[in-house]
């Protein structure tokens, strides 16, 4: 018992070690798990932009980054530790890349003050920032994945897909139930039938289900699938030759670690994207300068212009952007969450800011407002070419049906804010 | 020298059926409970709270209603994420239905409801045994899940499934929420563990636990000798469940604060709390205090070492943690089969003697 104490003891000095003088950025990553295919290499872009800003350029506005990585392995509990481990550091801004962790921080940290920034993720209905106060998604979130999807079959199809049938494969979680309401609602509209099919944690055995739609044989599958559960679900549908170009997954479901198990089997899968694919951009030659050749990279550094990779650098850049314009709104370099918070309801990305940046053409242009903490919600289609081992985009990034996902969104916040009472902001 | 019996006279029966005859174990006793309820609400912070204390105390719930069943009645159950489950979402339903109620009569009831469901699942113990039992718990495990993914009526509904615990209060102090204080949520999980430890400790030894322990041992000659098995099984049933749904309840209102079924009340959490329960030993309450310290605490102690102090990469920090929680699982079930609670035994009876053990 005494020994137990003093370990305790231990333990809690350590966590209570204040950093002063930095900006803190906690990166909630896991390296670790039947996720971990898929953090990995999100963690690495996302310490790796944090290093080259500070390498490069000093920080931001002359304050060092000071970027705290706390494993979760994807699971709430240990998610919960690391916030209340880096919360008393001064973070300025958590990324918790888990919808599940999410939905934790949205009232702890709207309670504590610090801002929340699920990138895509997430609950879908804190794009309202008349209620969400601290939390942001833009630039897209999951029904807008799920109708720039149904869109992308509307252009296959000419515009009619009365009749066709979409499945839609998903784990079975909040972040794949997220998007079968959007889905039903778009159902009524376009006369598509929609069969969900539910896949357990962790998802390594999708037989039954793939079982399924090989009887139902649906038009199309929409799949919401993340870690291990992706790189299964595309083995298996090439085991049954469903037709790959009819297979769309989220832009969580396409990574090239989801496909490269496939192998050749995988050429032509689609998946959504809300950002670049490859390495083809100016800032790739910083990373190379100021971090891979310096032996700073994060991780095993064998990451650099995979999706993820990309994302994970995107993420980052967007809380670098957002810090710059808090700096700039509140005249002080070193800011607070707070602050930050600031910075994000007024950031601006535009193509010119993007290219300033090394990143040309990268992503949609962004506006945040007080009212709308998700963007505009636009995405593109990439497809896997297995040959060159490579995703190309195959379409431009295009509008949701904001119809529909506006009375959505704005009936689930509402709902939101009457079981907490919170009353709305921006008027 | 000091930890002795010598000279610490007993005039009455009570005296001596006391849970501490040894004095310095009873002083020990009221420290420790002086220190839980008088120190440490007061320098507690959101971390120490969130991170070590609460889990732990929820964890000693559960792990205290598991040994009831495992330890002492020998029913093996790996249903205990499930029962967890009807805790926090029974809490959950009352929660939102009455949100004037205070959160302790919400949490009994939900303890309640598990109490009925935990029976009704307790029901084929009366026919089968051993690990034929536990197959059939592990069918309320997945069944349990199951359902509380599939209608929509226990997550009110909500888009995503999840259910998020809102702000409830007990005589006015916030216990549940964001804006919940590190002491507050403290307190309430520790008023329910001592209680819930004061029943179990009395229960056992009681003729109640008397016809458990009859039942562990040898259910045949238990009966033979009077001991109604449907009873005793079915009691024993009732009580673990409503201690694991108290501690399902507070898993997710004061601690998580949001959570989903298959995540935080799956398979790994049935074997987690059995895991506390066989490592601190059997049949013994003590034991699961200590397994549940065990399991809960060593990760965050290591994880501080680890990656805190010593500034390894935090994968490689999270692989090392299971190696060695592992390792030094398979040491102490080599060393002491019979858990910690036999370790702590061990070292009183060795203190008696120390320091002239001939």
């Amino acid at each position: 018992m005494k020994l137990k104490l003093a370990s305790m003891v231990l333990a809690g000095v350590m966590a209570a070690v204040p950093a002063m003088a930095d900006l803190v950025y906690p990166s909630l990553s896991y390296r670790t798990g039947p996720y971990a295919v898929n953090g990995i290499p999100f963690a690495d872009g996302y310490a790796d932009y944090f290093t080259l800003i500070n390498e490069r350029d000093g920080g931001i506005g002359g304050v060092p980054i000071k970027m705290i990585e706390c494993e979760t392995g994807y699971n709430t509990e240990k998610g919960v530790e690391c916030y209340e481990a880096t919360k008393g550091q001064g973070a300025l801004i958590y990324q918790p890349l888990s919808t599940g962790i999410t939905y934790q921080l949205i009232p702890k940290a709207s309670a504590d003050g610090i801002p929340v920034h699920s990138m895509g993720y997430g609950r879908t209905s804190a794009a309202n920032g008349k209620i969400f106060e601290w939390i942001f998604n833009y630039p897209a979130n999951y029904w807008n994945g799920a109708s720039i999807a149904i869109n992308h079959i509307l252009d296959i199809n000419g515009g009619d897909i009365a009749g066709k049938s979409v499945a839609l494969v998903y784990h079975n979680s909040a972040y794949g139930k997220e998007p079968i309401r959007t889905l039903e609602e778009l159902s009524k509209k376009h006369g598509y039938k929609l069969t969900t099919i539910a896949v357990d944690h962790p998802g390594q055995e999708q037989k039954s289900q793939w079982l399924q739609i090989r009887r139902e044989k649906p038009d199309y599958v929409l799949m919401w699938g993340w870690g291990v559960m992706n790189p299964v679900a595309i083995q298996e549908a090439v085991n049954i030759r469903y037709p790959m170009e009819n297979f769309i997954g989220i832009w969580w479901s396409g990574s090239e670690n989801d496909v490269i198990p496939a192998g050749a089997g995988a050429n032509g899968y689609k998946a959504l994207a809300f950002h670049g694919v490859g390495n083809d951009y100016p800032l790739y030659g910083d990373l190379q300068k100021y971090v891979v050749d310096a032996g700073k990279a994060a991780g095993a550094g064998d990451q650099l212009g995979t999706v993820l990779y990309n994302r994970g650098l995107y993420a980052a850049m967007l809380a670098v952007e957002a810090t710059k314009k808090a700096q700039a709104i509140h005249g002080v370099a070193q800011v607070t969450p707070a602050m930050v918070r600031d910075g994000m309801e007024a950031l601006e990305i535009t193509e010119a800011s993007m290219a300033a940046l090394g990143l040309p053409n990268f992503g949609p242009e962004i506006s945040v407002t007080c009212e709308n903490h998700g963007g505009a919600g636009d995405g593109a289609v990439t497809q896997w070419d297995a040959g060159a081992q490579k995703w190309n985009l195959i379409s431009d990034f295009g509008p949701s049906d904001m119809d529909v996902i506006g009375k959505l969104i704005a009936g689930d916040s509402a709902a939101y804010a009457a079981e907490n009472k919170i009353s709305e902001r921006c008027n | 020298m000091i930890y002795r019996e010598a000279g610490d006279f007993k005039t009455t029966y009570k005296d001596d059926s006391q849970t501490f005859p040894i004095k310095f174990d009873r002083w020990g006793y009221y420290v420790i409970l002086a220190i839980a309820f008088l120190v440490i609400p007061f320098v507690i912070n959101d971390y120490w709270a969130n991170a070590v204390f609460v889990p732990f105390l929820i964890y000693a719930i559960a792990a205290l209603g598991l040994n009831i069943l495992i330890g002492y009645c020998g029913q093996l159950s790996l249903g205990t994420g499930g029962f967890m489950a009807v805790g926090a979402y029974s809490v959950y339903k009352l929660m939102t239905a009455f949100p004037d109620v205070s959160m302790l009569v919400h949490v009994v009831i939900a303890g309640l409801i598990t109490t009925c469901v935990g029976v009704l699942f307790g029901l084929p113990s009366l026919r089968i045994k051993g690990f034929y039992l536990a197959v059939a718990t592990l069918a309320a495990q997945f069944f349990l899940v199951w359902l509380f993914n599939k209608v929509p009526w226990f997550y009110n509904y909500s888009a995503s499934g999840m259910i998020n615990s809102p702000e409830r209060t007990v005589f006015g102090m916030i216990v549940t929420g964001p804006n919940t204080s590190a002491s507050a949520k403290y307190l309430f999980c520790l008023i329910f563990l001592v209680a819930v430890a004061w029943i179990a400790r009395n229960l056992t030894r009681g003729s109640i636990g008397r016809k458990w322990m009859a039942i562990r041992d040898m259910d045949i000659a238990a009966e033979i000798i009077g001991v109604n098995p449907l009873n005793a099984k079915l009691s024993a049933f009732a009580v673990s469940s409503f201690f694991i749904g108290i501690s399902g309840a507070l898993f997710f209102s004061v601690y998580l604060g949001a959570a989903e079924v298959g995540e935080a009340f799956g398979i790994q959490k049935s074997f987690l709390i059995l895991f506390m329960v066989i490592i601190g030993g059997l049949g013994s309450i003590f034991g699961s205090f200590a397994g549940a310290a065990f399991m809960v605490l060593m990760p965050v102690f290591l994880k501080n070492v680890l990656v805190g102090w010593m500034g390894w990469p935090t994968d490689l920090a999270a692989h090392m943690e299971f190696i060695i929680v592992g390792g030094l699982i398979i040491a102490f079930l080599i060393i002491e089969p019979h858990g910690l609670a036999q370790l702590w035994r061990l070292t009183k009876e060795k203190l008696r003697l120390w320091p002239f053990p001939h």
